[in-house]
This record gives C-alpha cells, structure tokens and sequence, in this order.
C-alpha cells in the first residue's frame, strides 16, 4: 500500500514533526515499502484471535498512599531549555490568532 | 591471556586471591580502552579515568577492611547510553538528549553499585535502540572488533563492540526486537535477553514498553549468568517488574540439563539463511546431541508474521513514548521563534534522527484514526498467535535453538539507505520479544572470512536458570567463546 504525500504531511502533523519537502518524498517512499511488507500480515486469516498487547498477564500495582522524598525543584529544573525561577519557561499556550491544526 | 582478556569471573578470582587489585584491573582496562578506542569507536561517553581509580580504590580498601563485598567487586562494566546514570549524561546516541544530565540512576545501576561493580563509560548505540548496526547513532559509527570494515550489530552495538574488543569484561545492553542477541552474535560473546519483567526497566529510557528489556554481554555464560544475577529480580518502581525471587544463577550454571529435548523450528531454516550460519548452526546442535540431548522437529508456523507485527507493534509503542520530547521541560528546544506546536514540530525535527522519525510517522500511522484496526490491531492478534506458537513448541521440547542472524555482520554502509532490509537482520530475533520470553546467543564458529557465528536460545519464561546451564553445556565441549579478536 503506497501512501501519498499528503497523507505522510498530515501524519507528521499529527506526530508534531516539521518535515521539509524532500524529507516528506523521501519518507512517502520509504514508508511506502515498509506498509508493502506489512501487507503480509492480510494473508492471516486471524478472525476471532484475542489482541494481545502485553506478553505477561499485567494487572494495576497498588501501593499505599505514603509520603515519600521526590526530586527537589533544583534537581527537576536542572535539565529545562529555559528554566524561569522555579518553573519552566514555554511558548505561549494561547494568542490571540486563531490556530490552524 | 592480558588481563583485559579476561572474564569478569577469572577477574574476581584474581582479586580474591591477592593477584590483582581492582585499582590495576581498572587501569588495564583504561589502557585497553584508550589503546582501541580510536579503531572501535564503542562508547559514547569514555569512562572517566579519575572517577573509575577513585572508585576502583574504594573496592580495594572495602576488600583490605574485610567488609563483604558484592558479587561484582571491581568488575568494570560498561552501560548502555540508553540507561540512566545520575549526575553524567545520557544522550541514547540523539541530538535531543545531547545535554540531559539525568537526575537519578536506573535501577540496574544502582544494582551494579550495590553489587561494587566500576561503571566504565556509556556505550554508542542506534538512536533511542532503533536500529540493527548502531549506524543510527547522531555521532558516530562503531567498529565490529573482528573487522573494523563491518558494523557490529545494534541497538547495543557499542556494548557488544567493548566487550569483544576487551575495552570492558561486562556490558549492559537493551533489547527490543533483538538489540542484545543480534550484536552478540556478530561479534562473537554471549548476550542474554530475560524474560519480559524479570529486570527492571525503571531509569531505562523507553522505546517499546511491552517489549524493551535490559540484559547483558559477556565473554562467556557464566560471567552473563553472574550479571543476570545482580540485576534481576523485582523493583516496585516498575508496575511490570515481576514479584518473583531471582535464582542465583551462578551456583547451578555448571549442572548439565539431562534428558535435553532441543526443538529446532523449521521456519528458522528456510530461505534466506546464508549456508555458513546454517553449517555452524547445524554442528552446533550436532554436539549437543553428542551431550546427550535429543533434537524435535517443532513449528513455529507464525514466525514468518512476526517481523511485521514487529514493525508496527514497536513503533506503534514508540511513536506514544516519544512524544514526550517535545524541548519544554528537557532535551533539545528550538531557538527559532513560534507558537507551541510550531515550537514542538521544529525541536523534534531538528532534535530527531532520521530513522526515530520514520518509526514516528510510521507509528502515529498505524495508530490513527481509521487505520488502527487494519494494522495495530491486527498486529497485536498475530502477537497472540506468534506467543501460542512458542506455548506449542515448549509441550515438546525444553528450548527452541536456531540462528540468531540471517548472515554475518555487514560492512558499513551497506544497508542504510534500505530501511527494510536492514529490518529483515531481526528476522529471527523479534518473536521472542513480542512473545516476552527469555533469549540467549552465543558464539557457536566462524565464517570463513572470520566472521563470527551466534546460536540462539529460546525459553519459555523464567527459565533463564535453565538456559544458562544448557548454554554452559555447549562451552564445556567448544572453545568458540575463549576467542579474541586482534584489534
């Protein structure tokens, strides 16, 4: 299954990629020829066949609700791109221009 | 035998018995590591020489004081720059963590540290683990040790490089689809991958959650069997980290398995295979019946699906994993100006490789709307298949044995621009871990070009202690894994 321009454009959208013009050729190529390969799955007939997410049989771990050390802001703050006292310093969430996704 | 040639088991030996101190193993390793480092190429970032005397001193004056010591004393070992080490960086061989100075250790460091091991630098790898070469690395390109012109497999490719290039005894790896077992067996030592929950993966930055898990490389089983032991075992900061005691594996590696029933699955046979991996695979099976053991035919029908539930199921996995780099509260942040999302697109390209981006769109593919049931879900069944298939064969036999590449190692370059075939290298290792069972490889001959050859072993889950004793079987009648390159 080939994948057209487009649609690799509006998936890296999706994944929060900015991908150049050859870049997005490039991988409409490549990923083309890997979802080629994963065709081969549709000549298993897996009707009926469970998913199966996880190998082990997983369940939710309870802990009691304890006070315990955490990181100290210092040590959390020390790899931030750009650390504003003790908070993180980012873009704008909101402006004032209507954003286009 | 130098003593950089030697295996972490002989290293203690010597430190017992007053021949060696762990200040003098560490400076054979530092001159071993210094002396290959510029043909190799295996770390990422170098041991720091100060930090490993300094350390290897304390374990020294911890042995003269006559304290106990741990299973590892003054044993280098050299880790996975995918593992968190408090206070010196971890980049997983990106652009994105070039600075990330993590604030806390993995478990399995803080388990090697218990255990008085000297942790030897961080090891180069494929960018986030996704790779079969460690070609992906943003920074440079590791050497294999039997042929400087080949890659030495991947993602823990550095790690694999270092041990068989005796710049470390030891090494911590991680494997997803066959990060520890593919490059163990391109560049000829042993390199185990436990069984899904078995160590835990707290401080190990995520690939693909249901199936990343840490292991080690070694020279031989036993030494892999010593380092399974100081990192095995159950840590609740992990809610996948099994609640089940951890054997002391060393104490029963030298018992031969009797009654042996070796299954040889003939999917692993076919097409595909080069005829000197099949040869030495063959011989190798040859002398454990010699051993006693009985080989069964056994199929693994759905083994030929498996690499492709593969390449959606782990980037389906990473493309959610790594949306957490988005250069707000570490990594890379662009410097060009922009609203949020522009800010978020712009850092993961500039901060991404070129391969963690096509796992990303790949993944963010098989996951959108419209398109997660033709292919995530339909993964995820023949997941349930490919894991019944191994729940059959292990009715009939106490392992599955096979090749653990198609060929030997490739020469640089030669794959890179193919994606896929490059991902057809992890044909024969991928189901174990979308099955979550435990894998070995070990050294098991030569090409004629000189090229080493690695035998797979596969368990049913938790039979690490057995896979090491069958494993050792093989050691105790070959000297394949007494080999060193000449670097």
């Amino acid at each position: 299954m080939s994948l057209s321009i487009d649609q690799v454009r509006k998936v890296a959208r999706l994944a929060r990629l900015e991908l150049s013009g050859p870049d997005l050729a490039r991988m409409q190529q490549q990923l083309s020829a890997i979802l080629d390969y994963i065709e081969l799955l549709n000549k298993l007939n897996t009707d009926g066949v469970e998913p199966l997410a996880h190998p082990l049989p997983v369940q939710n771990v309870f802990r009691p609700d304890e006070e315990a050390p955490s990181l100290p802001p210092d040590a959390a703050l020390q790899n931030a791109p750009n650390r504003v006292g003790d908070y993180f310093g980012v873009p704008a969430v909101f402006s004032d221009e209507p954003v286009s996704h | 035998m130098s003593l950089f040639e030697k295996t972490a088991t002989e290293l203690l030996a010597l430190q017992a018995e007053g021949k060696a101190s762990a200040v003098e193993v560490a400076d054979a390793f530092l001159a071993a590591y210094s002396a290959r480092e510029p043909k190799l190429k295996s770390f990422m970032l170098s041991p720091d020489p100060d930090a490993v005397r300094r350390r290897a001193a304390e374990i020294d004056a911890k042995r003269k004081s006559g304290r106990p010591l741990g299973k590892l004393a003054g044993v280098p070992v050299a880790v996975k720059d995918v593992l968190c080490t408090k206070g010196v960086r971890t980049t997983c061989s990106s652009k994105i963590l070039e600075h990330f100075v993590p604030p806390y250790d993995a478990h399995v460091v803080e388990r090697l540290a218990a255990e008085d091991a000297v942790i030897f630098g961080k090891t180069n790898m494929d960018e986030f683990a996704m790779g079969s070469s460690t070609e992906n690395s943003a920074y440079h390109l590791t050497r294999n040790p039997w042929d400087t012109e080949r890659i030495p497999g991947g993602s823990s490719g550095g790690s694999a490089a270092c041990v068989a290039g005796c710049q470390a005894p030891v090494s911590l790896g991680t494997d997803t689809g066959g990060s520890i077992r593919q490059p163990a067996a391109l560049c000829g030592i042993v390199g185990m991958k436990p069984t899904y929950g078995r160590v835990s993966r707290y401080g190990l930055v995520a690939f693909a959650s249901s199936l990343d898990q840490i292991g080690p490389f070694a020279h031989d089983t036993r030494d892999c069997a010593l380092m399974m032991e100081a990192i095995a075992g159950h840590d609740d900061r992990d809610s996948t980290s099994v609640n089940r005691p951890a054997p002391e594996y060393t104490k029963t590696v030298d018992q031969p398995v009797k009654g042996l029933k070796i299954g040889v699955p003939r999917e692993f046979f076919g097409q595909g295979l080069d005829a000197e991996i099949e040869g030495a695979v063959r011989q190798a099976l040859k002398e454990y019946e010699k051993l006693g053991a009985t080989l069964v035919d056994v199929s693994l029908p759905h083994s030929p699906y498996a690499l492709a539930a593969y390449y959606i199921v782990a980037p389906a996995e990473a493309s959610s994993n790594l949306a957490r780099y988005d250069g707000m509260h570490y990594g890379h942040r662009t410097t060009e100006k922009g609203d949020l999302i522009a800010t978020y697109s712009k850092s993961r390209a500039e901060g991404f490789g070129k391969e963690v981006q096509r796992r990303i769109i790949l993944g963010t593919y098989v996951l959108s709307s419209g398109y997660k049931d033709a292919y995530y879900v339909k993964a995820l069944k023949v997941r349930r298949l490919v894991k019944k298939d191994f729940d059959d064969a292990f009715e009939k036999c106490d392992v599955v044995m096979g090749p653990t590449t198609p060929s030997a190692a490739f020469k640089a370059g030669e794959k890179s621009d193919d994606p896929l075939a490059l991902y057809l290298s992890d044909v024969y290792t991928v189901s174990c871990n979308l099955a979550g069972l435990p894998g070995m490889s070990i050294p098991c001959g030569f090409t004629k070009s000189g090229l080493p050859i690695g035998l797979q072993l596969l368990g049913a889950p938790f039979s690490e202690e057995q896979l090491f004793r069958i494993a050792r079987m093989y050691e105790s009648v070959t000297d394949w894994h007494t080999k060193r390159p000449k670097v």
